[in-house]
């Protein structure tokens, strides 16, 4: 009887060990495994070079440009004022206490922007004068945070200049209408008919 | 007049009904194969070409356009991440309709992968005042911001830990995929989600002929059947031909951004790396893949 006992408690202990030692084999090669993955992961090579095209500025209003079309007859004034004959469409909000049109336009090259410095600055190029003031935004846009950019994440990418979102004259954002509301949960009704059940409509 | 019920009459019956049911079973092969098809990621190259094959050709009896359907794994070497600025989004849903239409959800009974929370600026994300029923004129409504949501790619994904049939998981890429055919529509990864980011085909989705996008993936956007769950996929048949999800192509101020994770120059580390970003449910361990941040 006790031997029999003694014999029990062997073989116990013997398939013990045997279990241990598969679930130890199991479980470190697991762990292997989870190291290949995450070593694939980690290794990052770039493969694509990213290039980057600028969209078109958006167009001037129509007969705007050139602007020495008129301004090359006229003797610049540049005295600060209200504009009543010409542009007196522009509605100028943009820090207008203390900025007007020369700020930006260019007295004497009616059709060229101008830096805070005097020099002179191709509208294709207008981002810059933007980023004389908003340097925060200009280096986010610059590196694709600020603005919108579409094309490849990892190749080809689009970017759009600031004048193509913000009116520089009055740059705030537009408001949109929002797409319409997803249907309310009440309002969800079963498309098929549940059978074995006759509408009222069917009745008549 | 009595019918006959001798032996002639029965095995001419019998031969009958077996040509039949030969012939019936002769044109539901692929169905039968489609039924019997085993778990996506141990399949062949070659059974997933076969299967991609079926399918292009189901889809086009069904809506009657050629259908591209692609099965492209992950690439080596990439981690999608998402970034989402809550200071610019003004909440206007375009995100969404170019979402449904991309990925072909189903318009009746409706189904949307993104949801636009409206929040007050006065009491900041909290989710329980929040509403996705609003319906203003013009967006944004003053004094509110917006805080869209949709399935938050986790690293450590409860939705897929739970899944009795395995039919979803996480890819090399980090995209939380759902394989359509494997799903048995338990719906257990919905009561998982912390974010609500999955959605079921109650009925059979239905999505206008001349709507339908054709361009799709296996893991993605492919015509779904009623009764499986299906979430956003980051567009995998987009992101894995290297463009950008259509969410990100479609906002028209910015606020979604995207890109590689593991790439040092890229647009969502520059954001991880500079700005000031939060994590939705922070507190749940998930750890998210979409981050919202401070622009």
């Amino acid at each position: 009887m006790k031997d029999n006992f003694l014999f029990k408690l062997k073989f116990s202990n013997f398939l013990f060990i045997i279990v241990f030692i598969l679930f130890y084999s199991c479980s470190s090669s697991k762990e292997e495994d989870s190291h290949a993955i995450k070593d694939e992961l980690v290794e990052f090579k770039k493969t694509k070079i990213v290039e980057e095209y600028a969209v078109d500025p958006p167009p001037f209003t129509d007969g705007i440009f050139p602007c020495n079309d008129c301004h090359a007859y006229q003797e610049p004034n540049s005295k600060r004022r209200e504009l009543v004959e010409w542009h007196d469409d522009i509605t100028f909000s943009h820090d207008s206490d203390n900025r007007w049109c020369l700020d930006c336009h260019d007295v004497i090259e009616r059709d060229s922007l101008r830096l805070a410095n005097g020099k002179k600055l191709d509208f294709k190029e207008s981002y810059k004068l933007c980023g004389q003031c908003h340097g925060e935004k200009y280096r986010d846009w610059k590196v694709g945070v600020h603005g919108k950019r579409t094309g490849e994440w990892n190749g080809k990418k689009h970017y759009l200049l600031c004048v193509s979102c913000h009116n520089p004259h009055t740059p705030k954002f537009k408001k949109l209408k929002p797409d319409p509301a997803p249907m309310k949960q009440e309002d969800i009704k079963l498309v098929t008919k549940p059978v074995n059940k006759v509408s009222d409509e069917d009745k008549k | 007049m009595k019918t006959k019920n001798n032996r002639r009459s029965f095995l001419k019956n019998i031969s009958l009904a077996t040509f039949s049911t030969l012939a019936l079973s002769g044109c539901n092969m692929k169905e039968i194969d489609e039924f019997l098809q085993g778990n996506f990621r141990e399949l062949t190259p070659e059974e997933k070409d076969e299967i991609v094959k079926n399918l292009a050709e189901k889809y086009k009896k069904r809506y009657g356009k050629d259908f591209t359907v692609s099965d492209t794994p992950a690439m080596v070497g990439v981690l999608f991440g998402y970034a989402l600025d809550i200071s610019r989004c003004i909440g206007c849903r375009k995100c969404v309709t170019a979402c449904v239409k991309e990925n072909n959800q189903s318009r009746d009974p409706q189904i949307q992968w993104i949801q636009v929370l409206e929040m007050e600026k006065e009491r900041g994300v909290d989710l329980h005042h929040s509403n996705i029923n609003y319906d203003h004129e013009k967006v944004p409504e003053k004094g509110h911001f917006y805080f869209p949501v949709q399935c938050q790619q986790c690293r450590n994904p409860q939705c897929v830990t739970v899944c009795p049939a395995k039919a979803t998981w996480q890819e090399k890429d980090g995209i939380v995929v759902v394989d359509y055919n494997w799903c048995i529509g338990c719906r257990y990864c919905m009561a998982a989600c912390p974010y609500g980011a999955r959605h079921f085909n109650w009925g059979e989705p239905s999505i206008p002929a001349d709507e339908i996008n054709t361009e799709v993936h296996y893991l993605g956007n492919r015509p779904r059947q009623k009764g499986v769950v299906e979430k956003c996929t980051f567009c995998v048949q987009r992101v894995r031909e290297g463009k950008y999800p259509a969410c990100v192509e479609i906002c028209p101020v910015g606020a979604r951004k995207f890109g590689n994770l593991l790439d040092p120059e890229s647009e969502v580390r520059y954001i991880l790396d500079n700005k000031r970003v939060l994590v939705l449910k922070q507190e749940l361990n998930t750890q998210p893949k979409f981050y919202y941040y401070f622009g």
